[in-house]
């Protein structure tokens, strides 16, 4: 094109020649924006459709592969996407906080304490990016990456320091097994019991491993192509549910076709649309991670906290609340807790005594309340009775208007029919 | 007019060799063009309120803690404010950190937006654009020279206000070893070094501002409008960075990835963002930089 370029300009301005050189002037930041965008459009694509020539596996022999991997050193680069259809949790502050940055006014994460339960709800909603490092069992460190901040959990032998970089406080607890069991300890005991399973342990390993122990006869579980994630060949292990009342719609994990670790779980609800839970690795490296990433000392003028004996506090105080309060005590003696049905369609049951939600047919306060819950969940009735169902993408719940919880990744029919059974 | 054109039209021919300029002259004219600007009040005033925002955050930050009792970098003062702020009271190196990450959404930006957007349109609305032309430079020169100067401005900014930081923080807090965001602590001249990358980076990250200035400002010969432009866009894309329905586009923002720079301070470094910031400002530069050369060597200079 540079050859086609007019150069005798001293013929003047008037003619179209002018115009013409004009345009081709104008059309090299045009070219070099149409690049641009051709790039971006193009290389993600190339990169995500790259699915390498690997040799046939059948679904048995890559499950075992998985179970016989043993890389006991790694470190990466682990990014979670989880779309759960929740309200976006406070907290989570990524998204607002990219470039409107400090000065215009307080941004909401700083208000969050180091504890991990806190940042562990964080990822329960959003994107984000975590750094994990593994040296055997007992060397273990994964960062969460904020804007400007660090969350960091380190565990080395039977210590577990956690550090938040933005409050400048480090917790220090002492794991107290050993060995294989103590792996993510620390957030295993100390994730918030009301997250759905795969988040506690958010590395792709984990969560293969959970959708692993959950297949059964009631799963079926394929071998489906191969990609390539992390810039490494993997094997695509397709798990889907055979029962229909699941809401989940299948799960899709990448194996490394070398090392057999699981490199990208992906998790669809069976409604469509954008995966409900997407963990993957970005950059994963299987050497040794530098001995120096799992020693921690607190930082001169960080804030220490030890939560042993904030957790044994807590155990006393929260003991001595238990006694008082008779109802909760009922409800462990007797099991309120059940779980109904099997596999993918379980249904975790709580029964209550009260009188459950107030309805809409109230009145005062009672009535508003009810009128506002009709707004969130749906009334639906049956033979047990009535009450409203929530919905997200992969959770249902039913509260009947007695009281009782019934809760499952299965559709709202399959709530209902198990309400109906247990009458 | 034609007369200001006829020079340009040789230097930059495809064919043959281009007149040779000698390389003397042409760094004369950077160089007086840097000396123009920096001895401009408006400059040394832009340059003032920069080093200026550093002392006041120090001295808030200083009077916070002093209120505030024991608690120190873990209590009140370290909620809500701008990232690192509660290091400050430990590290004055903090400050530092601290007082880009403040500036850096705005109060740079509008200083660089003041000197692109003033640097040709600025020279048309005095009439001494089509006196620059009759030298034998050429307008690619010019243009180039013009960048230039403005991406001295934005390096010279950041210094000034790193160095302003790092002053008040030596003298309102104690210096020591610097606390890395993963908890690690490193020597104090490894954090020096680190703050010396984090402000060339910051500075980096304002080239792609600086291209879209500078092609505002061949747009028009009124000064004035090629800043407020500059600025106004920057609010404007600024604001479209926040809202969440918006993120499909976000990636592409010239400051999406802006702060990113406290990715340095982590350990290992997290270059994935910093790569990002880079690569969208060099795109920048590219699209606006090429643009502002296509209007400003075709145009019709007549002040």
């Amino acid at each position: 094109m540079p050859r086609n370029e007019p150069t005798e300009v001293t013929e003047g301005w008037g003619g179209g020649r002018s115009g013409r050189r004009k345009a081709v002037r104008y059309a090299v930041p045009v070219a070099v924006a149409g690049v641009a965008a051709a790039t971006i459009g193009l290389v993600p694509a190339f990169a995500g459709s790259g699915s390498p020539d690997l040799p046939k596996i059948s679904a048995q022999d890559l499950i075992a592969k998985i179970a016989k991997s043993d890389v006991q050193q790694l470190s990466g680069t682990v990014r979670v996407t989880t779309d759960l259809g929740l309200p976006s949790l406070p907290g989570g502050g990524a998204g607002a906080f990219g470039g409107a940055g400090h000065g215009d006014g307080p941004k909401g994460k700083d208000g969050a304490t180091a504890s991990p339960q806190n940042k562990l709800m964080e990822l329960a909603s959003g994107a984000h990016t975590l750094r994990v490092a593994a040296d055997g069992p007992t060397k273990q460190r994964v960062s969460i990456v904020d804007e400007a901040a660090e969350y960091s959990i380190i565990h080395n032998g039977n210590q577990v320091w956690a550090y938040d970089s933005g409050t400048n406080t480090a917790v220090h607890s002492t794991a107290a097994e050993h060995g294989k069991g103590a792996r993510w300890h620390h957030e295993r005991k100390d994730a918030p019991k009301d997250l759905p399973k795969g988040l506690k342990n958010a590395t792709p390993q984990d969560l293969a491993q959970q959708a692993l122990k959950a297949a059964g006869d009631t799963t079926s579980v394929t071998v489906d192509g191969t990609a390539r994630v992390a810039g490494r060949d993997a094997y695509q292990l397709l798990i889907k549910p055979k029962q229909s009342a699941s809401t989940i719609g299948s799960i899709r994990i990448a194996v490394d076709a070398a090392k057999g670790v699981p490199l990208k779980f992906t998790l669809t609800p069976k409604s469509g649309g954008a995966a409900a839970i997407d963990v993957g690795y970005t950059a994963v490296d299987f050497a040794k991670p530098a001995a120096g990433s799992f020693t921690f000392t607190p930082p001169k003028g960080a804030k220490v906290v030890d939560a042993d004996k904030e957790r044994a506090k807590a155990a006393r105080q929260h003991g001595k609340d238990f006694k008082d309060r008779k109802g909760l005590e009922d409800f462990k003696d007797r099991g309120g807790l059940n779980v109904i049905g099997k596999g993918w369609t379980s249904i975790a049951t709580i029964k209550g005594s009260g009188s459950g939600l107030p309805t809409g047919k109230g009145h005062g306060a009672a009535g508003d309340a009810g009128t506002f819950l009709d707004g969130i969940g749906e009334k639906v009735t049956g033979s047990f009775g009535s009450g409203r169902v929530f919905s997200t993408r992969l959770v249902n719940a039913l509260i009947t208007d007695h009281g009782t919880v019934y809760v499952g990744a299965v559709d709202k029919q399959a709530l209902i029919d198990a309400a109906n059974a247990a009458k | 007019m034609s007369q200001a054109e006829a020079p340009e039209s040789e230097a930059p021919g495809p064919d043959g060799p281009p007149r040779r300029l000698p390389r003397r002259w042409s760094l004369g004219l950077l160089r007086s063009e840097i000396g123009t600007t920096f001895l401009r009040w408006r400059t040394l005033a832009l340059l003032a309120v920069l080093a200026g925002v550093p002392v006041l955050v120090g001295i808030a930050v200083k009077i916070e803690t002093g209120r505030g009792g024991a608690s120190g970098g873990s209590g009140g003062g370290g909620e809500g404010g701008p990232a690192f702020i509660s290091q400050v009271t430990n590290n004055g190196l903090f400050l530092v950190f601290t007082s880009l990450a403040v500036t850096l959404p705005f109060f740079l930006p509008m200083a660089i937006g003041v000197i692109a957007g003033d640097s040709l349109a600025g020279e048309a609305n005095a009439g001494t654009l089509r006196y620059l032309l009759v030298a034998p430079a050429g307008r690619t020169r010019l243009l180039l020279v013009k960048y230039a100067t403005t991406l001295t401005f934005c390096l010279v900014a950041t210094l000034v206000v790193a160095f302003s930081a790092l002053a008040t923080g030596a003298l309102l807090f104690p210096l020591g070893k610097v606390t890395l965001l993963s908890g690690t602590s490193i020597s104090l001249g490894e954090g020096l070094l680190r703050a010396l990358a984090i402000a060339c980076v910051v500075a980096l990250s304002l080239t792609g501002l600086a291209a879209v200035g500078l092609f505002l400002s061949t747009l028009t010969t009124s000064g004035v409008a090629a800043m407020a432009t500059t600025v106004g866009l920057l609010i404007t894309v600024q604001i479209l960075d926040t809202i969440p329905q918006l993120h499909a586009i976000q990636p592409y923002l010239f400051p999406h990835y802006w702060l990113s720079f406290a990715d340095l301070l982590r350990d290992p470094v997290y270059w994935d963002q910093l790569q990002k910031d880079l690569g969208l400002q060099a795109l920048y530069v590219a699209v606006f930089g090429s643009a502002a050369w296509a209007r400003f060597t075709t145009r019709d200079i007549t002040a």
